[in-house]
């Protein structure tokens, strides 16, 4: 079973404001970016179950010119509040490596 | 007006480029430099404290070689969010690097400043005007949060920069600005399509991040025409692909089609890409759609208290087993002694957090709650945040001391258990802020809320 980290060619997340985090999944051809596209694992249900927000929160973006999948959701704790783990949003991502497609 | 040349020396000022990309770029003979000094990105400090994170040295290298270079050229120099968070202590900060600089150099000049911080009154009249919109992710602006900032700043668009371009101002340095208005300003002023201006704008933003590999921090330069645009790095190392330059669309939006400004929304569903010789990226179909009301991004931070930390690991296999429960003891025991000590303090006064590295889920929220350890040890950070700097730093003195001495139930007699990284002496944080609103206000005009002033130096 191929995992999301497997076909990828890169995998980030990052701030979107202090109270939103962004994470963009980049492939290098039109067949990897369709393999993940129509994988039936990318879904704000999936996505929301790994990191425990509400699924009509999630919100997934497919944009061909960059080949690239873009997922926004809420988060947990704005930027540096009192029990944020993660300034920047940076590692984030880690979850939706082993993600099976 | 033909054709609008834009430089951007880099993507965050203070953070170092090549001076031969500036060399190179100067050559192509730009309209205007522009660069963005802050973000929200390093967190609420540098709004809450009015501090920089990046080291004076390195903003007043960067702005020699621009500022000199603006003057040789006589181009309008801009720069943006000021400071790192675009607050008057910021921007003050900024002006006196560039006094400094001047004066160094000798040179003589028209600056502007424009001050975006907001008055409490101000912002309490407009909500209860109802011309507050919340944008989501936190509690909706109260008259406590207003209450409770201590800085509160408007991220401003085009217009207080175009106004203070149009009196007379050679420098312009800006408080809390978007990132793409830095950019658009001149080559709006000089009546450019508003689609590719803003769109250039995104892609110049954060200087040469919109390459294909990025290897430091470099320059970027656009050539801004009627119908498009053409980005390309001025160090030959680098090359702009049209997937790197669509992909900086992505970078730190929610929607990489559509990008919220003041006056409007860029539309990026029909922009397309062409690579062109010499790294170089035409650009053209980007839209900019005005929007029916002009709004404004407020930012506020307020303070949550004062922090002391310390740092150290656990290696123990019997405590590895189950950190949670040796923590948990650790806790009580500390919780007893600080009760024991200050009879006086309420429990709002102060608080405790182990931040614990290796369980797989101190990064990640949403990770393996396990309670058993992935390696052979644990980090441990002991973060003490209470209402005043005195208290932080002597209750971390008493957890920290706590968890070394912490018993482990398989062993009989006194042990040290916290392998501390910094000997006793625990690490000051200082204030600690937060972020506390996510909206818009809508001003009568532009102008209103910015208060633009001009000196020669």
């Amino acid at each position: 079973m191929q995992t999301l980290g497997d076909i990828a060619s890169l995998m980030r997340s990052k701030n979107a404001g202090p109270f939103y985090m962004t994470f963009d999944f980049m492939f290098e051809n039109e067949e990897k970016y369709e393999q993940a596209r129509t994988s039936t694992n990318l879904t704000p249900e999936r996505i929301a179950s790994l990191y425990g927000v509400p699924a009509e929160s999630v919100q997934i973006h497919h944009y061909r010119p960059a080949w690239a999948i873009k997922v926004t959701m809420p988060r947990k704790a704005p930027s540096c509040d009192p029990l944020d783990t993660d300034t920047h949003g940076g590692q984030q991502f880690a979850p939706m490596v082993d993600l099976p497609l | 007006m033909d054709e609008t040349r834009v430089l951007a020396p880099n993507g965050m000022l203070g953070t170092s480029f090549p001076e031969a990309s500036l060399q190179k770029a100067l050559g192509w003979d730009p309209h205007v430099i522009a660069v963005d000094a802050g973000s929200t990105d390093s967190g609420p400090a540098d709004l809450g404290a009015g501090t920089s994170r990046y080291s004076r040295n390195s903003v007043k290298r960067d702005l020699k070689l621009i500022l000199q270079a603006a003057r040789s050229k006589q181009i309008p120099l801009i720069i943006g969010s000021a400071g790192g968070a675009g607050g008057r202590k910021n921007v003050d900060w900024t002006r006196d690097i560039i006094l400094e600089i001047a004066r160094e150099l000798g040179l003589k000049f028209r600056l502007a400043i424009i001050y975006s911080d907001q008055d409490k009154d101000y912002i309490r009249k407009k909500l209860a005007d109802g011309k507050i919109r919340e944008l989501g992710g936190i509690e909706p602006l109260s008259e406590e949060t207003i209450e409770r900032s201590v800085n509160i700043v408007g991220m401003m668009g085009v217009e207080p920069i175009i106004e203070a371009l149009e009196k007379g101002a050679d420098v312009v340095l800006a408080g809390r600005a978007s990132d793409t208005a830095v950019f658009s300003a001149v080559p709006l002023m000089r009546g450019m399509t508003p689609g590719p201006v803003w769109h250039a704008a995104k892609v110049l933003e954060c200087g040469a991040a919109c390459v294909e590999y990025r290897p430091a921090p470099d320059s970027m330069f656009a050539w801004l025409r009627e119908d498009g645009f053409v980005v390309r790095p001025p160090n030959p190392e680098l090359k702009c692909t049209p997937i790197s330059v669509a992909a900086h669309a992505l970078y730190e939006n929610g929607n990489p089609f559509r990008i919220a400004e003041p006056k409007g929304t860029i539309d990026l569903s029909d922009a397309q890409y062409e690579q062109l010789a010499d790294g170089a990226v035409g650009v053209k179909g980007s839209r900019f759609e005005e929007a029916d009301r002009y709004t404004i991004k407020l930012e506020g931070a307020e303070m949550v208290g004062f922090q002391t930390v310390a740092i150290g690991g656990i290696a123990d296999p019997t405590i590895l087993t189950d950190v949670d429960d040796f923590l948990a003891k650790a806790r009580k025991r500390t919780e007893e002694r600080i009760e024991r000590s200050y009879k006086d303090l309420s429990p709002a006064d102060w608080h405790i957090n182990y931040r614990v590295f290796g369980l797989g889920r101190t990064v990640l929220k949403g990770g393996t709650l396990s309670s058993r350890a992935l390696g052979g040890d644990v980090g441990v950070v002991t973060e003490v945040t209470a209402v005043s700097q005195d208290l932080a730093n002597s209750l971390c003195s008493i957890a920290r001391h706590q968890l070394l001495h912490q018993p482990v139930a398989r062993w009989k007699g006194f042990q040290s258990n916290y392998a501390l990284s910094y000997g006793s002496t625990d690490l000051v944080r200082g204030p600690v802020y937060r972020f506390n609103m996510n909206c818009v206000v809508e001003p009568d005009h532009p102008l209103e809320i910015f208060d633009i002033h001009h000196e020669n130096v």
